[in-house]
């Protein structure tokens, strides 16, 4: 090993350098102080749509970068409105919000957090994205909510079921309003109880993540409570995709109902492997063996096919709802896209033009003015009624749909049927709710 | 220079060059020009430059130079990250601790891991780590839920009681990960011609610590340690029939370059402090197999090269959609331009592995030495293309020659 013959000159010349790069950084202090990250200066503002466009919910992520391709079509001016027209808050004028034309970006969350974090962040430091929005998963919302918060900027959640969203990982600047675990359960006990009695053997088959841990936990207090025994809990793993070694247990184990807390891609499967191992047409106990699938929505009754018939569950929207709000979202969307949008398309809509109208509102895109305007806020005719963004958590409070597999579609949207509208004073729980403590909002975070 | 030749300073200072300078390397094109969209400087991708690129560097160590193949590296990245999470909880969001736990902590764990393992070689040896790494993967998925928050990732809360930081900030926030007081997510930006650059405080210290890592692998090649490895590469068994064995040898090389990977999830954790078990899937091990072999395995620069290729694709090719597409053939007439964006849908946004995969294909086809050797044969042509006339001798390019173990 020999030591170099640097000359004096030479050593001078490359420090000099060296130390030039070094020193760059600090020379220059930031050029712009802005009151909040990315503040829009220019005529366009950027909305980041960060949903999975692979992984096993895929298919919600399309559907809800259709909806909101939608919503940005209607914000500046284009289409024919859709819910903007129904929406009981009328500050939205077609031009943007706040005269700003809304451009957006898109990002692919993978199905994981630290997919779905690279893909915000870059969102957020390269194409100046101020609002953040979508997953299809909670444990993906999560991880992003607390980015958002970190980095400034508001996180509309899409598609996230777990209670922690708006419980224990509640964040200021995250903000959700799709329905929950707890609230599925809350309309769904009464449901089962009228439909397959008090006296009934549980199995649960669950997402081994946040959204499955919470909504089994729901669901077994809200149907201990009635009466109901959980036999077993058993995690499968969010990248499974053949449950068979999970259902012949299930035959075994005495119970009667089989309660399974999956979603997408791992619902088809799961639900698919469970009709096919004759569950259904057994009898335990005396009684029909029963499947519960909590969480519904129309494309996973759709790739499940004629599995689904007769199947209970909860859903946050369904397109055959009868409302002008409803009626108007799926008129625009089926004209755009040839097909009726699920529960997830909807609730992505909303999201983005409620933070179009608070922002309009708070006359202002500070996260912490927009997060003001939403806290509190009282709205309809987004197609679930009278609504409420609570203060205290972030989550909406409204009614919740309880859905049964149709026996006999008409066509190949036609699957669900709507068995009850649980109103939402039923579903409504206290902030400081068991399920819902341990987190704290903190103070909202306008970044820079 | 700091015990290397003048050939290596020089070699070490352009790397130290090309380190600082990455903000505007990445960021040729004018924010308002239609190819900002391939700029690369922004935070968060830089500091992935510099943090993959420790990691390839620490797995060429091994892979390069013993040619052990270890499929499970990704274990230690992510071993590392839960280390440095766990630290910021406890402790103090101060990024030196974690940093230090998530070397030491991968240190131990590769220990373990490649006692077991460097008892077989070849494809036994590739097959073990990568079930030992599966294995940790699904451990902290499902069974370590309690420290590993499974499939949400490990996060900090308001909650955590930081014994010698704050738990949350006199606004009622998290504090940020910072060094010593320098917030590591705080940036300069410069604007100048209409182009956009950005200095931030936490890629130049992964860029420190990646000259660090970058040069400490440059003495491990030089050095008569070095020198074993090769020979461990080179013919294992004439080394243990002079009386050596390889195996303290290739212990070490696997510690040190789990050490780097435990570095690497360290920083990845500083930078964003979450730490999420998908890091230690084995498709994130065989990434850095691809970023090895793509840039050139055993070489010094090439690693990195890979390392910084892969990340630039996964992050800018990812989010080119239909909507960008349209953007760019607008001039083409309608049916010529939705035809042209349905040829190219595939190759770009979620389609970006398959280009990868042939850009892969390509390069391992036909530049068996990776990037580093493309580059090479460039700078060769080009000097017999000087010397021609003087120097006849020079290269015929169809006699065979021997592709030098170490990129000058």
């Amino acid at each position: 090993m020999s030591n170099s013959k640097l000359t004096r000159r030479g050593l001078l010349k490359t420090s000099a350098v060296a130390g030039a790069g070094l020193a760059v950084p600090t020379i220059f202090t930031a050029s712009s102080a802005s009151a909040f990250t990315n503040e829009p200066t220019g005529s366009t503002v950027t909305l980041g749509f960060n949903v999975p466009q692979t992984g096993a919910y895929a298919d919600e992520g399309a559907d809800e970068l259709r909806a909101y391709e939608l919503a940005v079509e209607h914000l500046n001016g284009g289409g024919d409105g859709g819910m903007l027209n129904t929406f009981s808050s009328k500050v939205l004028e077609g031009n943007g919000i706040l005269g700003k034309k809304v451009e957006f970006v898109t990002g692919d969350t993978q199905t994981k957090s630290d997919a779905a974090r690279a893909s915000a962040k870059s969102m957020i430091e390269k194409d100046g994205a101020i609002m953040i929005t979508g997953g299809s998963s909670s444990g993906v919302a999560i991880a992003v909510q607390g980015l958002c918060q970190e980095a400034g900027v508001i996180f509309m959640a899409g598609l996230t079921h777990s209670n922690d969203t708006t419980g224990k990982d509640k964040k200021a600047n995250g903000f959700r309003h799709f329905f929950n675990a707890y609230m599925s359960a809350a309309a769904l006990a009464p449901v089962l109880e009228k439909l397959y009695g008090s006296d009934r053997k549980a199995y649960h088959l669950t997402a081994d993540y946040t959204w499955g841990w919470t909504q089994e936990e729901s669901i077994a207090a809200a149907t201990e409570a009635m009466g109901w025994e959980t036999v077993n809990k058993v995690r499968t793993p969010l990248a499974s995709t053949d449950f068979s070694s999970y259902i012949s247990p299930v035959l075994n184990s005495g119970a009667d109902v089989l309660v399974l807390n999956h979603y997408g891609g791992n619902m088809v499967n799961s639900l698919t492997n469970a009709v096919q191992f004759g569950l259904r047409e057994k009898q335990v106990n005396g009684k029909n063996f029963e499947i519960v699938v909590p969480l519904y929505s129309r494309l996973m009754a759709k790739g499940a096919g004629a599995n689904v018939k007769g199947i209970l569950g909860s859903t946050n929207w369904h397109w055959s709802l009868q409302d002008d709000a409803s009626k108007a979202f799926v008129q625009s969307f089926g004209t755009k896209y040839g097909f009726p949008p699920s529960q997830a398309a909807h609730t992505v809509y909303c999201q983005t033009l409620l933070y179009a109208d608070a922002a309009a509102r708070a006359g202002s895109f500070n996260p912490c003015a927009i997060a003001e305007a939403l806290e509190g806020f009282e709205f309809d005719g987004l197609g679930n009624g009278p609504t409420l963004y609570r203060a205290d958590d972030h989550q909406c409070f409204k009614d919740v749909l309880v859905v049964r597999g149709k026996e006999n579609p008409e066509n190949e949207f036609d699957l669900l049927e709507v068995v009850e509208v649980t109103p939402a004073a039923q579903v409504t729980y206290a902030p400081d709710h068991p399920m819902f403590a341990g987190g704290a909002l903190g103070n909202c975070n306008p970044g820079a | 220079m700091l015990g290397l030749n003048q050939k290596d300073t020089k070699f070490l200072l352009i790397v130290v060059a090309l380190t600082l300078l990455t903000p505007f390397l990445t960021q040729p094109f004018a924010e308002s020009s239609g190819l900002a969209q391939f700029n690369a400087g922004y935070p968060d991708l830089m500091q992935r430059f510099a943090i993959y690129g420790i990691f390839a560097i620490g797995f060429n160590i091994l892979f390069g130079l013993t040619g052990y193949l270890s499929f499970g590296h990704a274990a230690f990245l992510g071993v590392g990250s839960y280390s440095a999470v766990w630290m910021m909880k406890l402790l103090t969001t101060n990024v030196i601790p974690g940093i230090i736990l998530a070397i030491v902590v991968s240190g131990l764990f590769a220990l373990l891991i490649g006692y077991v393992s460097l008892r077989r070689s070849g494809i036994y040896f590739s097959i073990l780590t990568l079930a030992l790494a599966q294995m940790s993967f699904n451990l902290a998925y499902s069974v370590l839920t309690p420290i590993t928050n499974g499939e949400t990732g490990l996060q900090l809360t308001l909650n955590d009681p930081r014994i010698l930081g704050v738990t949350a900030t006199p606004d009622g926030s998290i504090p940020a990960t910072h060094l010593f007081g320098l917030e590591m997510k705080s940036s300069a930006q410069w604007e100048v011609f209409g182009h956009l650059f950005t200095f931030n405080v936490g890629y130049y210290f992964c860029a420190v610590m990646a000259i660090i890592a970058f040069y400490l692998s440059l003495r491990i090649f030089r050095s008569p340690f070095g020198m074993m490895l090769r020979a461990v590469k080179t013919n294992q068994t004439r080394m243990s029939y002079t009386g050596l064995n390889a195996r303290p040898y290739t212990l070490a090389a696997f510690v040190i370059s789990g050490m780097y990977a435990g570095l690497a999830g360290g920083l990845l954790a500083s930078m964003d402090p979450l730490a999420g078990a998908e890091r230690m899937q084995w498709t994130a091990s065989g990434e850095v197999v691809i970023m090895t072999i793509l840039g050139g395995a055993g070489t010094l620069m090439g690693p990195v090269l890979g390392a910084g290729f892969i990340k630039y694709f996964e992050n800018i090719f990812s989010k080119i959609n239909d909507g960008v597409l349209h953007g760019w053939f607008a001039f083409l007439p309608d049916g010529l331009e939705d035809f042209v964006v349905f040829l190219i849908h595939p190759f770009v946004g979620k389609g970006w592995h398959l280009t990868l995969g042939l850009l892969f294909m390509l390069v391992v086809t036909f530049l068996p030495g990776g990037l580093m050797e493309g580059g090479n044969r460039i700078s060769r042509w080009y000097k017999n293309r000087r010397n021609k006339g003087t120097d006849t001798d020079e290269g015929t390019p169809h006699a065979p020659k021997s592709t030098p173990h170490v990129a000058e």
